[in-house]
């Protein structure tokens, strides 16, 4: 050890700070004498003045020993006072290797750790990105409980970045916050949700990744995103391909219907694939109706083919499990050649491959069988490779190369690795008995193997020659003979057990040989093992039975030695076949049985694959390679047999779906079209700046480096722009994705809205191109700038066409004023249903890219002020159905709330949140002197309950009210759900009841479609009553009023006019629910069929109240 | 998903450690000491396994495991190119990936594992970006640094990390533009003891060393593409450029990287440049045996085969050689029981020869099998599978840069059974 150097003198060469941490930093001599603990005290002295020196160089040295000291797992702990101070340092490496230290152990030294959350929460406010991005990093990092709601913030904040890294920091965030407290769940799934929906080739791995941690059962929140992740896979990086694709795995076999079913022909070994149930497979055969596969299904499968093609091996083997788990059976086989590949790379990644490609080749043989010469095996392979590879092609092995394999086999049994000649026995053993052609040379060639030197050889030839024979006994009594006759020569227990196992069972077919043997064994009997003793207790019973002339005497003395054995197994075992075979007075009824227990007929073993039943795992996982469930695996559930309604994952316009009401499309459509658009505007974006040549290859990623351009120029602005509309500013918060939206948000508001629309007409466009679409995103990352630049101006041009149609909606009119004009898409979709047919041209286009530094700024400013109200949710508070009651209730009355009264409505708009909620308006009116913070929903009761809230309102001034739209699952029962409201300072418990009505959603249908239903649910599903009516009602206006206003459904068109129909969904099951009512006179027969009976009695109930009272 | 890394020498002391989540103790390691205990032999130590709470990820690289800590469901591939790309990494920025380097630059390491996972996940992995953050250390930078008291650590944040092609660094500047490129092949080939191919095919790889100002866009055509059979890309590569046209076109990284790896079809018949002639006999009796290897050329295409090597594992029972070479060197270790004859050029005039005489440890048994040969060789400015790089051009920037392509023919794993 070096002891001269001195610590002041070593500058930043590293070679010497090593020198330094190990030498004693006052003098030289004494530094070999030092014992562990009085050099780390000693040196940790000396290192707290250092930090403490006013020395950049210094403080930078004493933080790199530091570091050094927690790299090699010493405890650095108590220099936390001094280094935490250097938490703000100018100097980037001080500050990047304090932070590392912080990481490390802020969560045993919570309460000085708080001391550095200033400095980070300065930080996240930076105009660099970077700064703002480690900031984020190093703050959630740290795992201190109190700071959960700054992280909270923080993550929010950033989600809503202008710059994607941060955002992708922001998603990693998310997974930390996760594990630090996982009560977070509800806000965070909200962020993610947020998230999902940006086009960053940067943050789509990340996020998917938090989702997967996060909340891997929310399937629907993919829906939307779907197409859009399937297309901008092939630019995201590595990492996130990885993660991505397996996440659609899971997806696919939720959405789809099995491929797999009409090319059962193509499946060559005809064996009923192991995913398949019977059930499905007969239903199939009686349909019998030609599959089609899904376009989007299709999109997954051609849009992750080419990632086939990349060097990391990760990659190429998800993909290609991908291709196994969802993939038609006669298109697997395009991903053997890549898993061949990856036999070439480090020999981790082979044992792995190797493993699936076990599991693969035992179902399907024909894919890897021409690639049979890349499992040999070489002398130079590790072990468990050896075994994989061999594994394999015994798999492979069938009547037309298994002369081949035998003989690659035949050098194997030779091989110096003996665990790995054993292997090949075994692995000869299952050939034969799979292929019969071959069993009797393999029969032979172990036969052969019983002279070979080697001891485990013999014993495992004797173990596998045992098996085979047991298969097919008859001819075999020459090789049982010459088992006898090496019998002496055999010395590991368990061959010769076999031996002695063989003779037994077949000891009349070896006559004379037999009793020989036992002769032997029982002159050995007492230095044997206790398995080979067990075996021969065994013969000897067995010969006793067959030939108890001869063997009489043998087989009690052999008894005898048994019944004085040291170990009670055989003790037992002696005790045992003494009462069973020999006759005496006490020996009951078994003895004359004694033959038939002993000497029936044993099915023969079956040799059968270790990886056989692997495949209850998703190929390519944890779980598979170690054939074990892992904790936190996703199981892979079977096809749907109806695939769910595809029309979830469109982003267009919906066509008039049949079963919904268009309130429903207005919503999804509008919530959806805002990827689409866009992915418009930055198409036009990049069009004008492609020729900079450095943003030049990928659209997908353009929409980076546009927006980091605009978030640049904004940063520089934002010291500058103090004053902002608060509307704006609150629409940045709002706004999840970046540059490419704040260029729509700087327009007016009627500019917005034609803009909206015009992307209607846009994506309408777009679905007929969406397969070229898909193709050009992929191509985008090989195509130069020009071919870019010119296909998106002819697309933009293509869009000012169809922009000039749709400019006439009219104006909205905008209530509440600054919760409403938020820019998330749904407050837009009020005019969305008359947009497609009219035609007008007075639109002049929107400079889109003037605006962008303007409302930047003003957005930057946004990101200072935090969250403030932006966070509002708005609601769609717009529309109340035409025949809807707007029946309000009260939530909370001001006296009880201390100044904060609520009241709630059904909207009787589908929940945008999650399609099984039902939504609820409330309305929070703040009626005290005072403003109110932090209005949020606090603990629920019961604590399962589902509730999608609204955002905190930050700040409620006095006498103002805002509207804010939640979500609530009920389950389909009117059970109340309980909650609390929660101010800054007090929660009240609140409870919402619904009216049996409001749980259900309209559903449009034909008379025909609705008599088809009725007639399916009849019986029990039926219910009816006879109701007396108000004269006046017997219109069928208002009729049709009284129904509507207790059940929001939907009226069917009558061809009779005494005869009403109604009919709708349950919100959280779908069930449908089906009213009818025959009008006589001041009479009437209501008629209910539905599988839910509560919901028909309590709607029931709850309609005859009404129109008896109209 | 990465939840902590221990770096572990052969002898099996946890030098580094790091973690992404919250602390793990270093007892988690016991369990792979046991299967290391185990499999004898550090290569067979199996890459995953599983103990009560953890599941623990393994690779063996230059004489290191990276142990990697993992707490739930994850690709152990994923995790397996991971360890990988990190060993790669330190190899790409100290020369090599020892024991002794990671040592002597532990802070470095230490921040490099910082930038390349956050909270577990990758988050850095290019070389381009890394450099940019955290430069490697040359010795004209720590004379620098340890004058003015400068740092390692980029003052410019990168910004490759947020353009849409992450592997190249923005900015790259050089007075002599040029591009190289290397095309290598590997044989692989299993040969009988009688001297028939069982199996042999050609991996080739294509090593790039770029050196271009600003962002060239460069394509790279083949005379005869249809030779290659499956190819994997560095990100770099435009997929939809090769399906249709089959050239590769791409922004290169700066500095070197691996362009392409491929897989020459397999209908063409690979040539086997040499035949080895050998026989090694071990005698019943006497405790002894005998060995004779002659090495001639075969199919070489008129060109020399350099850099010859015989490799062969003893059966453990030999305990010394006794041999003669006509020609180059021959050493055994006993510990290890390798042979190695290092041949040098073949001379097709005056075949070496190795001949003598091994000596058995007594009363030992007659080895089964004998042991097979792994041959190393070299042949320059040969593809053996005939690929040739028709032309190299480049677009986006107006300079004329020098460019070259190399063919070396390599003996991958070549193995001769006996």
């Amino acid at each position: 050890m070096s002891t001269s150097a001195l610590y002041n003198d070593q500058g930043g060469a590293e070679p010497a700070v090593e020198a330094a941490q190990e030498s004693a930093p006052t003098s030289a001599g004494s530094a070999a004498a030092f014992g562990l603990f009085s050099a780390d005290f000693k040196k940790n002295e000396d290192l707290k003045e250092m930090l403490e020196s006013s020395k950049e160089s210094l403080k930078l040295d004493a933080m790199k020993r530091v570091v050094g000291l927690i790299a090699r797992g010493k405890n650095a702990s108590e220099l936390f006072p001094a280094v935490v101070k250097n938490v703000a340092s100018k100097n980037i490496e001080l500050k990047k290797l304090v932070y590392v230290y912080l990481v490390r152990y802020a969560e045993e030294q919570q309460d000085l750790a708080l001391l550095s959350i200033s400095t980070f929460q300065r930080a996240l406010k930076d105009p660099n990105q970077f700064i703002r991005a480690s900031a984020l990093r190093v703050l959630s990092s740290i795992r201190v409980p109190i700071i959960v709601p700054i992280m909270m913030l923080a993550i929010k904040e950033a989600a809503a970045d202008l710059s994607p890294y941060v955002r992708k920091t922001s998603a990693h965030a998310i997974q930390k916050l996760y594990s630090l407290d996982p009560e977070q769940k509800e806000q965070l799934i909200e962020v993610i949700e947020k998230l999902l929906k940006d086009k960053s080739t940067l943050v789509a791995g990340s996020v998917v990744m938090a989702f997967e941690e996060v909340c891997p059962d929310r399937i629907d929140l993919i829906h939307k995103n779907y197409r859009k992740l399937c297309n901008l896979l092939v630019d995201v990086e590595e990492w996130g391909q990885v993660v991505i694709i397996s996440m659609l795995t899971r997806y696919a076999r939720t959405q789809f219907v099995s491929p797999w079913q009409q090319d059962a022909v193509f499946d060559e070994n005809n064996e009923k694939t192991f995913y398949e149930s019977d059930s499905e497979e007969r239903k199939d055969q009686m349909e019998s109706k030609p599959y089609i596969m899904d376009p989007d299904h299709r999109l997954l499968l051609r849009n992750t083919k080419p990632l086939l093609q990349s060097r990391n091996t990760a990659v190429v083997m998800s993909v290609a499990q991908l291709y196994w788990h969802l993939a038609p059976k006669h298109e697997i086989s395009v991903v053997t050649k890549s898993l061949v590949r990856l036999l070439r790379s480090h020999r981790e990644v082979q044992f792995v491959v190797l493993q699936n490609i076990a599991t693969m080749s035992i179902q399907r043989k024909g894919m890897f069988e021409p690639f049979m010469k890349s499992f040999y095996v070489r002398s130079t392979d590790a072990t468990h490779i050896k075994t994989l590879k061999l594994e394999i092609l015994t798999n492979l092995a069938n009547e037309a190369n298994i002369s081949t394999i035998l003989r690659e086999f035949q050098t194997y049994v030779k091989s110096q690795d003996k665990a790995f000649a054993a292997a090949t026995i075994q692995a000869i053993g299952r050939c034969a008995t799979n292929i019969t052609e071959v069993t009797d040379t393999c029969l032979n060639g172990l036969v052969l193997l019983l002279s070979n030197r080697d001891e485990t050889v013999v014993a495992e030839s004797v173990v596998v020659i045992k098996k085979l024979l047991q298969t097919q006994p008859s001819q075999h009594c020459d090789i049982i003979k010459h088992m006898a006759k090496i019998f002496d020569n055999i010395t590991v227990p368990m061959a010769r057990a076999s031996i002695l196992w063989l003779m037994g069972e077949y000891c009349e077919r070896v006559p004379k040989i037999a009793p020989d043997v036992l002769r032997k064994m029982a002159k050995t009997f007492t230095a044997e093992e206790d398995i080979v003793k067990l075996q021969t207790v065994n013969l000897a019973a067995k010969l006793y039975l067959t030939n108890s002339k001869q063997t009489k005497l043998l087989t009690q003395y052999i008894l005898n030695l048994g019944k004085y054995d040291q170990n009670y197994d055989i003790r037992d075992r002696t005790r045992f076949i003494r009462q069973l075979i020999v006759p005496s007075e006490k020996s009951g009824a078994l003895n004359k049985y004694a033959r038939r227990i002993l000497l029936a007929p044993k099915p023969a073993p079956v040799l059968e694959s270790s990886f056989k039943d692997r495949d209850r795992y998703q190929l390519g996982t944890l779980s598979h390679s170690l054939n074990i469930k892992a904790t936190g695996y996703q199981e892979l559930c079977d096809w749907p047999a109806v695939a769910p309604d595809p029309s979830v994952r469109n982003v267009e316009v919906p066509q008039p779906v049949k079963e919904w009401a268009p309130s429903v499309g207005k919503t999804k459509q509008a919530k959806s079209d805002k990827f689409y658009s866009d992915d418009e505007d930055e198409k036009e974006e990049e069009g004008s700046d492609s020729g900079t040549g450095n943003s030049s290859s990928s659209s997908s990623s353009s929409s980076s480096s546009s927006s980091s351009s605009s978030e640049e120029s904004g940063s520089e602005s934002e010291e500058e722009s103090s004053e902002e509309s608060e509307k704006t500013s609150s629409d940045s918060g709002k706004s999840s994705s970046g540059s490419e939206e704040s260029s729509t948000e700087s327009e007016s508001d009627q500019k917005k809205k034609k803009k909206k629309k015009k992307n209607i007409k846009k994506t309408l466009q777009k679905r007929n191109k969406q397969p070229t679409v898909a193709d050009s995103d992929s191509d985008e990352n090989g195509n130069g700038p020009v071919k870019r630049a010119s296909s998106s101006s002819a697309e933009s041009s293509s869009e000012t066409d169809s922009e000039d149609s749709l400019d006439s909606d009219p104006p909205k009119v905008q209530q509440n004023k600054n919760i409403q004009v938020k820019s998330k898409p749904k407050v837009e979709k009020k005019p969305k249903n008359e947009v497609s047919l009219l035609d007008l041209d007075d639109f002049s286009p929107a400079p889109t890219s003037a605006p962008n530094s303007a409302y930047v700024s003003s957005s930057l400013l946004s990101d200072l002020e935090g969250l403030s109200l932006s966070n509002v949710s708005t609601s769609f508070q717009v529309t109340t159905p035409t025949f809807g009651p707007v029946k309000t209730y009260e939530l909370l009355h001001h006296m009880t709330g201390k100044g904060l009264s609520a009241k709630y409505h059904f909207p009787r708009q589908p929940c945008l949140y999650q399609p099984s909620m039902v939504a609820v308006q409330v309305t929070l009116t703040n009626s005290s002197d005072h403003s109110l913070e932090e209005i949020h929903i606090g603990g629920r009761n019961p604590a399962s309950l589902n509730i999608h809230c609204f955002n905190t309102v930050e700040r409620l001034e006095s006498e103002a009210s805002v509207t804010v739209s939640m979500g609530i699952d009920f389950s389909d029962s009117t059970q109340a759900a309980n909650f609390q409201l929660c101010t800054k300072e007090d929660q009240f418990n609140v409870s919402i009841q619904p009216a049996v009505g409001e749980l259900l959603m309209p559903c449009t249908m034909t008379e025909q479609d609705f008599c088809k239903e009725q007639g399916k649910l009849l019986g029990m599903n039926e219910t009816s009553a006879t109701i007396t009516m108000a004269t006046a009602s017997t219109s069928v206006q208002t009729v049709r009023k009284q129904v509507l206003s207790v059940a929001n459904v939907g009226v069917v068109s009558s061809s009779q006019s005494t005869f009403h129909r109604f009919a709708g969904r349950t919100v959280s099951s779908g069930s449908l629910v089906l009213l009818s009512l025959e009008v006589k006179d001041s009479a009437a027969v209501l008629t209910i069929n539905t599988e839910k009976s509560v919901v028909a009695s309590m709607l029931l109930r709850d309609l005859k109240q009404a129109l008896a009272q109209a | 998903m990465i939840h902590s890394l221990f770096l572990i020498n052969q002898s099996g002391d946890i030098f580094l450690e790091k973690h992404w989540k919250s602390v793990i103790g270093r007892s988690v390691c016991d369990y792979f000491f046991e299967a290391k205990e185990k499999a004898v032999e550090p290569e067979n130590v199996p890459p995953v396994l599983q103990t009560p709470h953890h599941y623990l990820i393994t690779i063996f690289r230059g004489k290191l495991f990276f142990l990697s800590v993992i707490q739930t469901e994850v690709s152990p591939l994923f995790v397996i190119e991971f360890l990988h790309r990190i060993a790669d990494t330190i190899q790409d920025y100290f020369g090599e990936c020892s024991e002794t380097v990671i040592k002597d630059n532990v802070v470095t390491v230490y921040e490099l594992l910082e930038e390349m996972l956050d909270n577990g996940f990758p988050l850095a992995t290019e070389s381009n970006i890394l450099k940019e953050m955290i430069k490697p250390p040359t010795i004209l930078r720590s004379v620098v640094n340890t004058l003015t008291g400068g740092s390692n650590v980029g003052d410019m944040l990168p910004t490759g990390q947020l353009s849409n092609i992450p592997w190249r660094r923005a900015g790259v500047k050089y007075t002599n533009n040029e591009a190289y490129f290397d095309v290598i092949e590997e044989i692989d080939a299993i040969v009988d003891k009688s001297g028939t191919t069982v199996f042999a095919e050609i991996q080739g790889v294509i090593e790039a060393c770029v050196r271009l100002s600003g962002m060239p866009d460069l394509t790279l055509s083949f005379m005869n593409p249809s030779l290659l059979d499956d190819v994997s890309f560095h990100p770099c590569v435009r997929f939809k450029r090769w399906e249709a046209e089959r050239v590769l076109s791409f922004i290169p990284p700066d500095g070197n990287f691996t362009l392409m790896n491929y897989h020459v079809s397999s209908q063409n018949v690979v040539a086997i440049p040499v035949y080895v002639k050998q026989s090694i006999n071990f005698f019943e009796s006497g405790s002894c045996g005998r060995l004779d290897i002659t090495i001639g050329p075969k199919q070489t295409m008129g060109k020399t085969v350099e850099g010859l090597m015989v490799t062969v594992h003893m059966p453990k029972a030999v305990l010394s050689v006794n041999l003669t070479p006509t020609q180059g060197s021959c050493t055994y270790d006993s510990a290890t029981k390798v042979l190695v004859w290092d041949i040098g050029k073949l001379n097709p005039q005056k075949l070496p020869n190795l001949r003598g005489s091994l000596s058995m440890q007594s009363g030992a048994p007659k080895p089964e099998e004998n042991p097979s040969l792994n041959i190393d060789l070299k042949i320059q400015q040969l593809a053996i599978s005939g690929l040739k790089v028709s032309r190299l051009d480049m677009y986006g920037e107006k300079y004329k840069p020098f460019k070259g392509v190399k063919y070396v023919t390599k003996a991958g794993k070549f193995q001769v059974r006996s």
